[in-house]
């Protein structure tokens, strides 16, 4: 793996943490941005759970959000395709914007957004069907049935996801569930990536693998970092380092409301950290 | 370790019990129930099946008579063929399970997917409810309300005619609304709760995960219940159904007042028919012990119950089969 003094620096424009602003400004080109979100709270039945994030990201950027235990960081994810709207109660506060569109418009399909935002899971979630129709099951209920099509994106699919090889002799035969869990991680990534999304969300994607299975997942985001903006929500601080180029370090306030801390570019965060509370936590000083 | 306990030093593990001490009350009452419940269940296999079979081996009447499609017990030689009866109770509840499966699985869907708390919480006791509704109730509602119904509203002819074609299907109306479609309505809401009930469980064991999954992919609600949540659930939505068929093929009273009791075999949806259940009640009054005609009725209770266990059978078979989750 290489060192992250070797990842192409970040530039972040501008980051709030309630109204004080506390990190680096940069210049960046507007185009770049993908991502923004401004003053987002996330209430479960009038609880807070997350307080007034503000940040931007950039396109074509690997974003950790690092943090202990329920600062927020898994419910912050789930705001950028939506998924709190399937929690009973919970209720999300402020703007969070796609290429620069609000995706809480009332007029915003749910839909389309989940699909140019795609997400993988703490536990790998294979549906109980082979190999190719979970690939397939995204565009399929899009509307396309044309095998020569659907074949050709489930291989491709299937290679961005590295597991292509693995699967190729039984891709009809073998359920996704018969699969290891790193496999099943990766099929899970290539059912997202065969729906053509921008944006990746992953929460905790490596928690529940082998190390070995974790540092292919962590090679695949290096990779797919090329054509996709992923957000990647990990305990595992090595990892942050290992494949972010920027981290923004989420706590918990006295009231248990998650909030962000600070955010910077990854080599900065764990080398030169703004907060006393980022150097604390990771430099294991936390709690 | 033993070596380490001093030699008189009491054990701590074995402790002193006389033989009545032993004798432990609570157990040999549920090994009682247990027992008896075994007891009966072999006790009944072995006394219909006795009973259902002397008509072939008392009476002389051949086993095939049971698919004779000719019944006339009061004739010089009676005829007891079975046929009607079983044919009567297949179309009838295959029937109900036609009216009442899409129902059943689309309310059970809309429960566990789609209806808030509030929803739930007022059609669940009413669901239960409706289990509690006496039998006898339904056929009263159907003899008064359903059949009298069908025979106003419906009683001309119903004729398909194509412009070239010419006739391409015909049935006859409703005589007097007793008919196999009486029948199969009224059933149909007698089964209704017991297959939304089972398939809403069944819809309910499906692991979240699997719905988010299939969400996040951005995929609509309908996408999800359609493509992910049916076929995870059909191993206990076919569960449903049989549980479904074998009330609606055991049910007697309510049927009994609404088809009319024929006889013969069942040739359109609004004619008379008739079923092993309700010839039973019909006829059980009519007959002399050990007569051929009783004989008969314990054949058709034979009959009926090797359906109830062959519908068992088919439900455990469905569940062996059940895909891990």
């Amino acid at each position: 793996m290489p060192t992250t003094a070797t990842f192409p620096q970040p530039v972040i424009r501008r980051v709030e943490v309630g109204s004080s602003i506390v990190a680096e400004q940069a210049a960046t080109a507007p185009a770049d941005l993908k991502i923004s979100t401004e003053h987002v709270s996330v209430k479960y039945s009038g609880k807070t759970a997350v307080r007034d994030v503000s940040l931007e990201i950039r396109e074509r950027s690997i974003l950790a959000l690092i943090g202990p235990s329920g600062s927020g960081k898994s419910t912050f994810l789930r705001c950028f395709n939506r998924m709190n709207d399937l929690i009973p109660g919970a209720t999300v506060e402020g703007e969070v914007c796609l290429d620069g569109e609000d995706i809480g418009d009332a007029g915003v399909s749910v839909v389309e957004l989940r699909r140019r935002v795609g997400m993988v899971f703490q536990r790998p979630n294979p549906f109980p069907m082979s190999i190719y129709e979970n690939v397939a099951y995204g565009p399929r209920r899009r509307g396309m049935n044309s095998r020569a099509q659907l074949d050709e994106l489930v291989e491709t699919s299937l290679k961005r996801a590295a597991l292509w090889d693995e699967v190729k002799d039984d891709l009809r035969r073998k359920s996704g569930l018969a699969l290891s869990g790193g496999q099943q991680q990766r099929l899970c990534i290539a059912r997202v990536l065969a729906t053509d999304p921008e944006v990746i969300l992953m929460d905790e994607p490596a928690s529940a693998l082998d190390p070995v299975s974790t540092l292919r997942i962590e090679e695949l985001m290096r990779e797919l970092r090329e054509n996709y903006t992923i957000v990647i929500v990990t305990h595992n601080m090595q990892q942050a380092a290992r494949v972010s180029d920027v981290t923004a370090f989420f706590t918990m306030a006295e009231d248990r409301a998650g909030y962000l801390v600070e955010m910077g570019p990854t080599g900065r965060i764990f080398t030169r950290p703004a907060e006393r509370l980022t150097e604390d936590y990771i430099s294991g000083r936390f709690g | 370790m033993a070596r380490l306990i001093a030699a008189d030093r009491p054990s701590t593990l074995k402790v002193e019990t006389g033989r009545l001490a032993r004798i432990d009350v609570p157990m040999i009452v549920v090994f009682m129930a247990a027992a008896s419940m075994i007891a009966i269940v072999v006790l009944l296999l072995l006394f219909i099946s006795w009973q259902g079979i002397q008509l072939f081996v008392k009476d002389g009447y051949s086993p095939g008579t049971i698919l004779s499609p000719t019944w006339d017990p009061l004739a010089n030689t009676p005829a007891f063929g079975l046929l009607p009866f079983i044919a009567g109770t297949l179309v009838v509840t295959a029937g109900a399970l036609l009216i009442s499966t899409p129902l059943s699985v689309g309310l059970a869907a809309f429960l566990s997917e789609v209806a808030p708390n509030w929803a739930r919480s007022v059609v669940q006791p009413a669901l239960e409810i409706f289990v509690g509704i006496p039998s006898v109730v339904w056929g009263w509602l159907g003899l008064t309300t359903l059949v009298p119904f069908l025979s106003d509203t419906f009683s001309g002819p119903l004729v398909v005619s194509l412009p070239v074609v010419g006739k391409v299907f015909s049935m006859p109306g409703f005589l007097t609304g007793f008919s196999w479609l009486a029948g199969s309505l009224v059933l149909s809401v007698m089964i209704l709760p017991t297959i939304t009930s089972v398939s809403y469980d069944s819809f309910r064991a499906v692991p979240q995960e699997l719905r988010t999954g299939s969400l996040a992919l951005g995929t609509t609600r309908w996408q999800t219940i359609r493509h992910i949540l049916i076929p995870a659930a059909l191993p206990g939505i076919l569960t449903a159904v049989v549980l479904g068929m074998t009330r609606a093929a055991g049910e007697a009273l309510a049927v009994q007042m609404v088809i009319g009791n024929s006889p013969t075999l069942p040739a359109a949806i609004t004619q008379p028919v008739t079923t092993l259940t309700s010839q039973i009640t019909l006829d059980m009054g009519n007959t002399v012990f050990g007569e051929p005609w009783q004989d008969a009725l314990w054949t058709m209770s034979l009959v009926l119950l090797v359906l109830s266990i062959a519908s068992v059978v088919l439900v455990r078979l469905i569940n062996k089969r059940r895909m891990p989750l």
